[in-house]
């Protein structure tokens, strides 16, 4: 055998291999690619400003409310910078919240006490403490950058008629309250259409369901409703939004201690 | 009619047994579905007040079952590097327990702090192989001094400390209790072997849940082979041949198999009460089986063949048999009055299974006894001592008479002296591990009796208002000021420090806040900073109108738990009359339940006892007869309440079915003795006293000895290691031995007494 025609074989050999390779893309790599086109499609919304009821319900069946404005800037290369303020209940009206959100790393967090008129910074690694005594931790609301997690593409599925693609991530947090989420992404506008929480102990934890999803400014979806059911509780929060805005012109000074102090 | 049913029995005896024989294959195959019942939630009915009271509390803040580590380091030091990382990795894997929502330990303790304006929330013990002698003793001091922890999950001496699991079980599976019990052991076992120097045990109420099948099946491995040995013991002895041992032994077999195997079809779960239901109804058929088959000995003695023997056994006591079964069967079934479903079971699965005895006893037992060869044996002994006794009572029946009475009076006068009380830690005797390890926890560390109260306000966000914290931090106050309260977990102290961290860590300002706004926004601030598992809803409800008071009592008698639970209502009732306050917990339940069962079971008696007396007196044919033997009827229980109150004192919710199912089983020697006493009137024509003599005669061995199988019987089950069943056991004993004593030496003088002003046409 010659030297041209064992060249030639392992030519041809590695071009027919060719489309296979190209497939074989792993799991964890398309469970990726799913999550930074997801990330991609929601690039660039500048600011936004959007008003908030949440209902909280216990298994008894009591419910309470309360209402709280939500400002957000995107951060190019890290997590979202955030403000809360507080309208309802009375007790707590202009409380306001603000939060630089980091993939890996503590979030910082500072609060402003109008009854006491200081802003006091929140020193802790947590953020998976319910949000206002919600059944939403704080890092479920919170922006959601593709490097908080690790993924894993699991299947195709149809849900309520839409295609999905199931994704499972792993949060790269150490001190997240999960040990996995099991995510149905919507194929064609790659949004969340509903999240299973799993906690420490990879128990069924919590669903997320979106709902109502609404496309501002010709690309970014927002979901109106967001329900979240506690399976081992047997509580639940129900978000309802409203009057999204986008590109209000928010800057970086909007979102600082003194900022905190204006919100009202 | 009965001769010439048993004739029918004898000629298809093989096809008698054949289908006998399927019958209880069928019914017994429906034990496989048997399972043990886990929750000590089954003692209480669905519509059960306190139980209603528990679960709202429950679906308002969180279910609260647990597994509490009692950890005991040798070295005598909690505050030591080694000893917080071991309690830091047991307390990091007890979140991988099952079904566990929450861990609390000394170390992941959410310690708050101020450092200039930042409020620094971070686990009490981060890394403890770090920590200097001096970050030891703040660490410990901060411990000690930390309300919600001492004497909680650190002892005040620092020599015990506890890791407390919430465990909030879906309810949905049997296995799920075993499921965390068994993780949480496996802990155990690895932390000991990899830290030699920590003694570990478990309590809690997930534990004692688990304990409930494993006494129960405790009970099953000692005392079923136990029971198996005497009633074969018993059967030879008393019926002296192989045949009539082995007849009466299959035919106790079937009849618990089939009791067990009815209650597996009607999917009813096994509880310690119910484990002893196989005893009673091996007690119970052994009498029905010993009548037949004593009167069949006889007349082959007397010189029939086993066949004509049994026709006439049947004869003379298929109606007997009949009327004692029935009022057994009555008895049992007024358990169902009880409070406490596991009795329902019990009463019932008895039931079927004494009914079960009957119908083999006229079916199967006559079929196989006469398959069997039959020897003619000697006579039962005993029989000519019965009789002399029988001359003695007629003898002396006056003095008896007032003899019998006024013990009978003295003993009925005691029966006050009986407290009705329950320790229910102390349902599980001393052999039981969870029993042990939770006077140790009770002993050292912190109380295994919880009432959770829950203090409410009529308005929305309630609880931040100054006048509602002033008027819980005063209840909280009073509580720790009462000698049963070892500890109490209370919101108000979370306020308090969170006063302080805002103020610089300044220890004036530990105080609550003085503005409603700025304890609301206290509360919302601590609440962002809490991770995962450790925050507030399971001590305030989602409106913020109510929070939870979690108190920790020392192991109380059922009697305390109540007066305590008076006392601080009538406090709050007093003091902050405007808040709505309830205790709620197993405490409180188990504490009323004693209660509750009494009254239900005086109603469950009295319908068995009037049913009871309308079969006797159908069964007597006479309403004078039926209503003289409520007498020897009633007496043995009262009496035998009177004798336990001298020597016990304390009645729980087993002893409160006892009459009741006591009744039945003391009728049977009432029904004997009167049925032969009144053939003596009707059929012979002989007068009281001839009568009572030709009772004495005929039922007065059968009699003694069924009493004494009786006794013995329920004296094993006496031996259990559940109290429950233990306490019922006894008492039952004592009431059997009492009728028998009112049936000798107390009935007969009594009727002959009736009669000494002239003849009475019967």
């Amino acid at each position: 055998m010659n030297i041209k025609l064992i060249r030639m074989t392992f030519a041809a050999a590695a071009i027919g291999c060719l489309p296979f390779a190209l497939f074989a893309e792993t799991a964890e790599e398309k469970g990726l690619a799913i999550a930074v086109e997801a990330d991609k499609r929601d690039e660039g919304f500048g600011d936004s400003t959007a008003n908030m009821i949440m209902e909280l319900k216990n298994k008894q069946g009591d419910t309470s409310t309360r209402y709280i404005r939500i400002k957000t800037l995107e951060v190019i290369g890290d997590g979202d910078k955030s403000m809360s303020i507080f309208d309802e209940p009375a007790d707590v009206k202009g409380t306001a919240f603000l939060t630089f959100s980091h993939a890996v790393k503590p979030d910082e967090q500072w609060l402003y006490l109008p009854a006491l008129k200081r802003v006091k910074r929140i020193n802790s690694k947590n953020k998976s403490g319910p949000f206002m005594g919600s059944e939403f931790a704080y890092e479920d609301i919170a922006s959601q950058e593709v490097e908080k997690y690790t993924y894993k593409y699991l299947r195709d599925e149809t849900l309520n008629g839409i295609d999905c693609f199931v994704i499972e991530r792993y949060p790269a947090y150490k001190h997240s309250g999960y040990t996995r989420q099991v995510g149905w992404i919507n194929k064609e506008e790659y949004r969340p259409e509903k999240i299973v929480f799993y906690d420490r102990k990879n128990t069924l934890l919590k669903t997320l369901t979106y709902d109502g999803y609404q496309q501002y400014l010709d690309k970014y979806w927002r979901s109106d409703q967001m329900f979240m059911e506690n399976h081992q509780t047997g509580k639940s929060t129900k978000l309802s939004w409203s009057d999204y805005q986008f590109k209000t012109g928010l800057k970086d000074r909007d979102f600082n201690k003194n900022s905190l102090k204006r919100a009202k | 009619m009965v001769e010439l049913y048993t004739q029918m029995i004898i000629r298809w005896r093989y096809l008698v047994i054949l289908l006998t024989v399927a019958t209880v294959m069928g019914i017994g195959y429906g034990a496989q579905k048997l399972s043990f019942s886990n929750d000590y939630r089954m003692f209480f009915g669905q519509d059960n007040p306190q139980l209603l009271a528990f679960e709202k509390m429950q679906n308002t803040f969180n279910k609260n079952d647990n597994i509490l580590f009692v950890i005991t380091p040798k070295d005598g030091r909690v505050f030591s590097t080694d000893t917080l990382a071991a309690i830091q990795d047991i307390t990091e894997e007890a979140w991988q327990i099952p079904f566990s929502t929450r861990v609390d330990s000394i170390t992941n303790h959410q310690h708050t702090a101020a450092e200039e304006d930042d409020l620094v929330v971070d686990d009490l013990v981060v890394d403890p192989s770090a920590l200097t002698e001096d970050d030891l003793s703040r660490i410990q001091s901060i411990a000690i001094n930390e309300p919600m922890m001492v004497r909680r999950l650190i002892s005040p001496d620092s020599r015990y400390t506890g890791i407390n699991v919430t465990v909030q079980l879906p309810g949905e599976r049997l296995d799920e209790v075993p499921t965390a019990v068994a993780y949480a052991r496996g802990m155990k076992a690895k932390y000991t072997e990899k830290y030699p120097n920590l003694d570990i045990r478990l309590v809690g109420l997930t534990m004692m849940n688990n304990a409930f099948p494993e006494a129960s099946q405790d009970d099953g491995q000692n005392l079923y082979p136990l029971a198996l040995g005497f009633i074969i013991i018993t059967l030879l002895l008393m019926l002296k041949g192989l045949s009539g041992t082995i007849t009466t032994f299959l035919m106790i077999i079937f009849s618990i198999v089939t009791a067990m195997g009815l209650a597996g079809w009607l999917g009813i779960r096994l509880s310690p009460p119910v484990m002893s239901a196989p005893i009673m109804v091996l007690t119970m058929a052994i009498a029905d089986a010993v009548h037949l088959l004593v009167t069949m000995k006889h007349e082959i003695h007397l010189g029939k063949n086993k066949v004509d023997a049994m026709v006439e056994s049947m004869r003379i006591n298929f109606w007997p048999i009949f009327v004692t079964t029935l009022t057994t069967v009555l008895g049992f079934l007024s358990l169902n009055f009880s409070d406490a479903p596991p009795f329902h079971d019990l009463g019932n699965i008895a039931a079927m299974g004494v009914a079960a005895a009957f119908i083999y006893s006229i079916t199967f037992l006559p079929a196989l006894i006469t398959i069997l060869p039959a020897r003619s044996t000697r006579e039962v002994t005993g029989k000519y001592a019965m009789g002399h006794f029988g001359d003695f009572v007629i003898r002396h029946y006056r003095s008896l008479l007032i003899v019998s009475s006024v013990v009978v009076l003295i003993l009925v006068a005691m029966v006050p002296k009986n407290e009705l009380n329950d320790v229910f830690v102390e349902y599980f005797d001393e052999t039981i591990d969870f029993r042990l390890d939770s006077d140790y926890a009770a002993e050292n560390l912190t109380g295994v009796y919880y009432i959770d109260f829950s203090l409410g306000t009529n308005e929305s966000g309630g609880i931040s208002n100054p006048e509602y914290l002033k008027h819980a931090d005063d209840f909280v106050q009073y509580l720790r000021s009462q000698p049963e309260v070892i500890h109490v977990f209370s919101l108000t102290d979370t306020f308090k420090r969170l006063n302080k961290n805002m103020h610089g860590d300044d220890p004036a300002w530990y105080k609550l806040p003085e503005e409603r706004n700025l304890a609301a926004q206290y509360l919302l601030l601590y609440e962002m900073s809490l991770p995962y598992g450790l925050d507030l809803n399971n001590q305030i409800d989602v409106g913020k109108t109510a929070t939870k008071i979690a108190i920790t009592l020392e192991t109380l008698s059922s009697n305390e738990v109540l007066a305590f639970e008076q006392r601080i209502s009538e406090w709050l009732q007093q003091n902050m009359p405007e808040l709505e306050g309830n205790g709620t917990g197993p405490t409180v339940m188990f504490a009323h339940l004693g209660k509750r069962n009494i009254n239900s079971m005086l109603v469950g008696t009295t319908v068995a006892l009037f049913l009871i007396s309308m079969v006797l007196i159908v069964f007597f044919r006479s309403l004078r007869y039926g209503l003289i033997s409520l007498l020897p009827n009633l007496l043995p229980a009262a009496a035998a309440f009177g004798i336990w109150g001298l020597f016990v004192g304390q009645v729980g919710i087993a002893l409160s079915v006892v009459t009741g199912m006591t009744l039945g089983i003391v009728v049977d020697d009432t029904v004997h003795f009167m049925s032969k006493y009144l053939r003596a009137r009707r059929e012979k024509g002989l007068d009281a006293k001839q009568a009572v003599h030709y009772a004495f005669n005929s039922v007065g061995i059968a009699l003694l000895v069924t009493s004494v199988v009786l006794v013995a019987g329920f004296m094993i089950m006496a031996q259990s290691h559940f109290e429950l069943n233990a306490g019922m056991g006894l008492l039952t004993s004592v009431v059997i031995t009492m009728a028998l004593a009112i049936d000798f030496m107390l009935l007969p003088p009594l009727l002959i007494k009736l009669e000494e002003n002239g003849e009475i046409r019967v």
